[in-house]
């Protein structure tokens, strides 16, 4: 495998940051997309329902049949990688609009109602007090979504985009297991670090989730 | 009602769906052909078909491109000839290897028109059906057919030496291929018209991959498509059957353009390369990312320089 | 673009490569790794629950089997093993153990530790203690772990098909090769629908097993 990775260390790099691309906007655009979404199935409850089944729908359509769909509806190029982006946006959005809803649906109402009476305003007590409230449970969401885009995106390797997905369909062409290996490890990898870091950034922004301690 | 929400979800999901592709309707969906390449300008993008072949000539033509000062971005591995000549014509591509008689067939209607095998005959007729916005270059004399191949136990077993002794047999036979087999001529539907064979049931797996090569040695399948290069017919003394009736023509190996993208520079590169290639150095070469998994840059840098053309 | 392949109804004999048989050897792979990864993963995730050693691994074991990639550790297996239904099997069946464990474990860790003092308080011993009150009290949540495992397995059984398997993958895959979107588009959908009427019957199912004394409470 050592030598397979200095034979193809191009490559391997190449196919590592398409990957990290591929699977990191749409992380960002889906959980900037998903926030409103998941706000208006708490402001509205009636919504909540159809919203969250609706997002299960979403979430099950297969990923290669979004991959080869997106072209059709947004008339771009069929390799272009806008097709990954989009179809991963789609399901970080219906895995992230539910947590969110249940994250500010989680908030007690004693302390929406102690902010009210403190005299927050719908919205300021929104960003100032229901979200930060809800961001443990939104950032568990968020990485859920982070890691399992991280593996999705290899599937896009079976229409010629697909980041570490390609070392893959390259071993397999080959039955050469060695840039399977490490397509898996780095990916592996790669998804463990996104996570570790949403984990830190959990850590430092919500101080006082660590006072009861233990529970990561 | 949980349930009756879930449904009315289903429902509405899967209309989404159907309204978003309705939009869609008549248009080509994969033909945007608003021209130029994605790529910046002066770059030329070479794609390959989704086997070990395809790539090492898509590497070997970068290579030389590179050679010459130009600039390459590579889009390998992207699927099957129906994929990938969509690709070639929304510009996400510029340039690939392709074959002549597979891709005169794919483009004519009904199959390749009738009469026609010979290297030259399929590059005149080749070059009356392609895509407007394209050419071919200079084909090279190097070929790799499509085959009909069996191990040698089945060849011995049913004294099957060319495609027309399959037909008594194969009602009980399995044959493999890649999954665009069961729409093209010179697949199914070629061997149904042709020669009049049926086969027990057809195996999508891989175009002449390992899946292939794979389900013959475990007699997953009996029959299976493999390329005429292929190191592995003589590695597992495969029996490669003749096709007297032409179903595969010529095939030789030839560089499909986008007009723009192409000018002299480029056009001389790819011709030196298809002069110096041949059936005998491709298949060793490629023997070479098959058997001893090298990788596919360095083998194609080996070539060129064997050649002398880098 | 259009529906004309969902709704021929030649695709819909149940010949090989049909849409029915298709389901159905989907529907195979579906439940056979769930079977198989419940089997695996129940008594491990209900044993840490029970427990409490070894929680790392079920707290962690969720991420961790989500971020390996479903597509290469099929590509790995069919190249190790060849081809066949084992490598279709292990690669499912490692995307349902992470939430069946994790969801078994959180299910008895929630539970209210009163609740499992009094079974004790009356005497039960520890498999009573198990059986009939945390098992039953963690269905819920479990169930719940259960559904995901469910739909993740229904939509992602399709790649079985990129490396030469049956199932619903191979409309993805043979339409996609043949230039055929409206057999993609007949895919999707089925497999969405699939999706959507198998989390119907498991909610069913969740229904009739679960005790409506928890339903009531919830």
């Amino acid at each position: 495998m050592i030598t397979y990775l200095s034979n193809n260390s191009e490559t391997v790099l190449a196919a590592l940051r398409q990957h990290i691309t591929l699977a990191l906007i749409p992380v960002l655009l889906g959980f900037l997309i998903a926030l409103p979404i998941g706000y208006l199935g708490v402001r509205f409850p009636w919504l909540y329902h159809p919203l969250v089944n609706v997002a299960g729908v979403l979430y099950s359509i297969p990923s290669l049949a979004l991959f080869v769909f997106l072209p059709v509806v947004l008339g771009t190029k069929i390799l272009s990688p806008l097709n990954i982006v989009v179809a991963l946006t789609i399901y970080t959005v219906a895995l992230m609009a539910r947590t969110v809803a249940d994250g500010l649906r989680s908030v007690d109402r004693l302390i929406t109602e102690s902010a009210t009476a403190m005299g927050y305003r719908r919205v300021r007590r929104l960003f100032d007090v229901e979200l930060p409230v809800a961001l443990p449970v939104i950032l568990a969401g968020l990485r859920v979504a982070t890691v399992s885009n991280i593996s999705l995106v290899s599937v896009g390797a079976l229409i010629g985009i697909g980041g570490l997905g390609q070392l893959f369909t390259r071993g397999f062409q080959l039955f050469y297991i060695e840039p399977i290996l490490v397509g898996i490890i780095l990916s592996v990898l790669l998804a463990g670090i996104a996570d570790l870091i949403i984990v830190l950034i959990q850590r430092a922004v919500t101080p006082w989730t660590r006072v009861q301690g233990g529970r990561a | 009602m949980k349930l009756l929400s879930r449904l009315s979800a289903a429902g509405t999901a899967v209309a989404l769906l159907v309204a978003l592709t309705a939009c869609g309707a008549d248009e080509d969906p994969l033909s945007n052909s608003d021209g130029g390449s994605s790529a910046a300008p002066g770059t030329i993008t070479v794609g390959s078909a989704n086997f070990a072949e395809s790539e090492l000539l898509a590497e070997i033509y970068s290579q030389a491109l590179e050679a010459k000062g130009l600039t390459v971005k590579r889009q390998f591995n992207i699927g099957a000839r129906e994929l990938y000549l969509k690709a070639l014509q929304d510009g996400s591509i510029d340039l690939l290897p392709e074959y002549n008689g597979a891709l005169l067939s794919a483009l004519s209607s009904g199959g390749a028109p009738e009469g026609v095998s010979k290297p030259e005959d399929v590059l005149g007729a080749l070059k009356k059906v392609l895509p407007s916005g394209t050419e071919v270059l200079e084909q090279s004399p190097a070929e790799d057919k499509d085959t009909l191949t069996v191990t040698s136990e089945t060849a011995s077993k049913y004294s099957l030496k060319t495609i027309e002794d399959l037909k008594p047999v194969a009602k009980d036979l399995v044959i493999g291929a890649g999954p665009e087999w069961q729409e093209r001529y010179q697949g199914l539907k070629g061997l149904k018209e042709l020669y009049g064979i049926e086969f027990k049931e057809f195996k999508p797996l891989d175009a002449g991959g390992p899946l292939t090569v794979n389900a013959l040695i475990k007699g997953q399948i009996q029959v299976g498509n493999i390329f005429s290069t292929d190191s592995s017919i003589a590695t597992n003394k495969f029996v490669v059957l003749d096709d007297p009736k032409n179903l595969y023509l010529a095939e030789n190996i030839i560089p499909l353009i986008r007009t723009s993208a192409n000018n002299p520079t480029v056009t001389e590169a790819l011709n030196a390369v298809s002069a110096k290639l041949t059936t005998e150095n491709l298949t060793t070469t490629l023997a070479k990312v098959q058997v001893d998994k090298q990788d596919t840059a360095a083998v194609a840098k080996g070539w060129l320089t064997e050649s002398g053309l880098v | 673009m259009n529906l004309d392949y969902l709704f021929d109804a030649a695709h819909w004999d149940f010949s090989t490569g049909s849409i029915p048989q298709l389901i159905v050897s989907h529907l195979w792979y579906v439940f056979l790794a769930l079977l198989i990864g419940l089997v695996i993963a129940l008594p491990v995730g209900l044993y840490i629950g029970h427990t409490g050693r070894g929680s790392f691994i079920a707290i962690n074991a969720g991420n961790a089997g989500r971020s390996l990639p479903t597509l290469g550790l099929l590509m790995l297996m069919v190249t190790l093993l060849g081809l066949g239904l084992l490598p279709v099997l292990i690669a499912l069946t490692v995307l349902v153990i992470p939430p069946i464990l994790t969801s078994a474990y959180a299910g008895l860790r929630t539970l209210d530790p009163g609740v499992v003092d009094a079974a004790k308080g009356v005497g039960m011993r520890p498999m009573q203690v198990l059986f009939r009150v945390e098992l039953p009290m963690a269905l819920p949540v479990l169930m719940s772990g259960f559904r995901s495992a469910a739909l993740q397995v229904v939509a992602t059984a399709t790649v079985a098909a990129a490396v030469g398997l049956g199932g619903l993958g191979r409309l993805l895959i043979d339409g996609l090769a043949v230039n055929d979107y409206s057999r993609v588009l007949a895919g999707a959908i089925v497999v969405a629908v699939l999706a959507v009427l198998l989390d119907l019957v498991l909610a069913l199912a969740q229904r009739w097993i679960v005790s409506p004394g928890l339903r009531a409470s919830k």
